[in-house]
């Protein structure tokens, strides 16, 4: 069972009525309609289009600039490993390394399992607790290899 | 009686237990029949403390951290709850009145006077700590009286540029325009900072205030707080905290009953770091791919919407409910130079003592680091030190005497950014750090100018041929030229100060590109 809803146009335009009153309001309709649906689906686009009288490489455009919004549906469990310089002078590449390998997908990928989607994320704001990682919206610093099994293990299981 | 206890919800405590901590305290008090009012405070910003639980007596504040939730029986058994004088429990994590700490007590907190003391989305608590006199104090005067009193106080934008704050207000002033904006700069995407987010979750109407007043001041009725995406915690205390100041007619159409208008929103930003620069921001906002614009028009002539926009950073509007209720001289009082007041510096990375340490302008970065800061966490010896984020210089030991000042770190080819200082051992590898400035602008480069679009990602390709020993000295040199166009050629910050961090690192540790490393005492000079 999806923690989503699955795409329907009639929760996409319902979304765009939402949020319909605000000034420059494609953004804030891709946020919704992400969380709604767990990405920004193909079908979203010319819908959000239309209501929004943009063209639809403009929409395609701010979906595909933006790191946040997904164009697939993710893993069970989203795993946001920090890799800016803070979290590298703690070493966090070697624990992402390891993720990997335990997850057997490069950072970026869902496991074959579709369990757990493992994204980089560049500053989370935790730099004096590095290094930091972020699962489903939880934080957790200090990370170490024992944190991060632990993680894996509870993503995974 | 009741016992005040406060764990902090600063992002930071939360991701090292906090929440939990703070639970398990209350059950604990509850199952010893003790009553206990627990405040969510903000982040005191000693953060190799986190979770840092303080509990008040006689108005004095003991602090026991870091604490787990494995420590919590221990300081239970040793008299926590007890009733008895604080000062005498005797426990490891015991730490004495959490203001008396040397990392505390050193500091000058203009800016932060109030973050980690107060209940961050109580507006009864922000007024009895002083909050809102400045605005109380802007509606007394003219507007343009307000854009003076900023002027004279020397501050000068605190997201890096190091603009002078009141030159932007009064063109925005100036101009006139049916609607104006004030725009809120929270996507605080470098590496190594989150003062920005503390204090936006530590005490949100510092900057709701700061806001409220340069709409006051230029005759905008309308703000945006635009927030990286990273950063929920943020928007939950933000939105909590505007709420709160709208229920009180503190933003609205007639602010504190006077004849003023002016509303807030937050928007969150979508994981792109280049949305940081101002007219990529403005951009997003519009709901347009974060490109950046080309200058002139500035924003305070067209910005948001084309309109009239007051774009400044979170601690530069923090910086001005302060700045008005205690007068510009007292702010200008402090600092050196050109560099007034105060500045939040953020000591992060592989350091002991990590935390947000604000202070008069003119600390040395050897201070900061090896006194304030206790130097590596590892306990390794210091190599290099990041200041300004990813787009800021490495500098070696040989420039811990550098202040902190805008021009002074300016002089020896550095930055200050946004305060962030991320301190790296003797393991690091610098031409790899040379590789990731790189790689990082071309992950995150918006692709309107070439210099910053294919420069970065050719920039990538050379340092890998250098790191394998390929022609080692024409790389380089292909590495200079390269740098030398993309800092004199790109359209903004990211591909214009990539090359800090890519030349400093090279300049300083030629050895780690395999250049002979006599040079580097000459490059420290």
């Amino acid at each position: 069972m999806s923690r989503f809803e699955p795409w329907s146009e009639g929760r996409t335009v319902e979304i765009v009525d939402d949020h319909r009153a605000l000034e420059g309001p494609l953004m804030p309709i891709l946020h919704a309609v992400q969380e709604a649906f767990g990405y920004v689906p193909e079908e979203a686009v010319p819908v959000l289009a239309r209501e929004l009288n943009l063209s639809r490489a403009e929409v395609h455009g701010v979906v595909t600039f933006y790191h946040d919004f997904r164009r697939e549906l993710p893993g069970k469990h989203i795993l946001k490993m920090c890799r800016a310089e803070a979290c590298q002078s703690m070493g966090c590449e070697a624990l992402v390394e390891k993720a990997q390998e335990r997850l057997g997908v490069e950072c970026g990928g869902t496991s074959a399992d579709g369990r757990v989607t493992l994204e980089p994320i560049y500053c989370l704001g935790l730099c004096a607790t590095a290094p930091s990682a972020m699962i489903d919206g939880r934080l957790v610093g200090r990370l170490d290899e024992k944190k991060l099994d632990q993680l894996l293990k509870e993503a995974t299981a | 009686m009741t016992l005040r206890v406060f764990v902090p919800r600063d992002a930071a405590a939360v991701a090292v237990g906090a929440d939990e901590v703070a639970r398990l305290l209350a059950a604990t008090a509850k199952k010893a029949a003790v009553s206990i009012e627990m405040v969510r405070n903000g982040s005191r910003g000693m953060l190799w403390l986190e979770p840092l639980v303080e509990i008040e007596e006689g108005g004095i504040r003991y602090g026991f951290g870091p604490v787990g939730q494995d420590d919590i029986e221990g300081l239970v058994k040793a008299g926590l709850f007890n009733g008895k004088p604080l000062a005498s429990l005797k426990h490891p994590l015991a730490l004495g009145p959490v203001e008396k700490i040397g990392f505390f007590k050193r500091q000058t907190r203009l800016t932060f006077a109030r973050c980690g003391i107060t209940d961050p989305v109580s507006l009864e608590d922000y007024r009895a700590h002083g909050g809102y006199k400045g605005l109380e104090k802007a509606i007394s005067i003219k507007p343009i009286e307000i854009v003076e009193e900023v002027t004279k106080s020397g501050l000068r934008g605190r997201g890096g540029a190091g603009f002078p704050t009141g030159i932007k207000w009064k063109t925005v002033h100036d101009t006139a325009g049916a609607q104006k904006y004030i725009v809120c700069n929270a996507d605080e995407g470098d590496s190594g900072t989150f003062a920005d987010r503390m204090i936006m979750e530590g005490d949100p109407f510092v900057l709701i205030e700061g806001m409220t007043i340069a709409g006051i001041a230029v005759g905008a009725t309308k703000g945006y707080i635009y927030l990286r995406s990273e950063y929920p915690h943020a928007e939950v205390a933000l939105n909590a905290a505007i709420d709160a100041a709208r229920k009180a007619e503190l933003l609205g159409s007639k602010i504190a009953g006077s004849k003023h208008a002016f509303d807030l929103e937050v928007r969150m930003g979508a994981g792109a770091y280049v949305c940081g620069e101002e007219t990529a921001l403005l951009e997003s906002l519009e709901g347009k791919r974060g490109l950046v614009r080309a200058k002139p028009p500035l924003p305070a002539h067209k910005g948001l919407f084309g309109c009239p926009t007051v774009i400044n950073n979170v601690l530069s509007l923090a910086a001005v409910p302060f700045i008005l209720s205690e007068g510009a001289k007292t702010y200008f009082d402090c600092g050196m130079g050109r560099s007034r007041g105060t500045m939040p510096i953020q000591l992060a990375g592989n350091i002991k003592h990590g935390g947000l340490f604000e202070t008069a302008f003119g600390i040395t970065l050897g201070e900061l680091v090896d006194d304030v800061g206790g130097g590596t966490l590892s306990g390794r010896p210091v190599k290099a030190v990041q200041v300004g984020g990813p787009l800021g210089a490495y500098f070696p030991r040989a420039l811990f005497d550098t202040p902190f000042d805008y021009e002074a770190f300016a002089a020896r080819d550095g930055l200050i950014g946004h305060a962030g200082v991320v301190v790296f051992d003797d393991t690091a590898n610098m031409a790899k750090q040379a590789r990731f400035a790189f790689e990082f602008c071309a992950i995150e480069s918006c692709g309107k100018c070439t210099p910053c679009r294919i420069g970065s990602t050719r920039g990538k390709e050379t340092m890998d041929k250098v790191m394998a020993g390929e022609n080692r000295a024409d790389n380089l040199a292909l590495i200079e030229d390269l740098c030398n166009t993309m800092k004199f050629g790109s359209l903004c910050a990211l591909g214009g100060f990539t090359p800090y961090p890519v030349m400093s690192a090279l300049t300083h540790f030629p050895q780690d590109f395999g250049r002979p490393a006599k040079k580097m005492a000459e490059a420290a000079e």
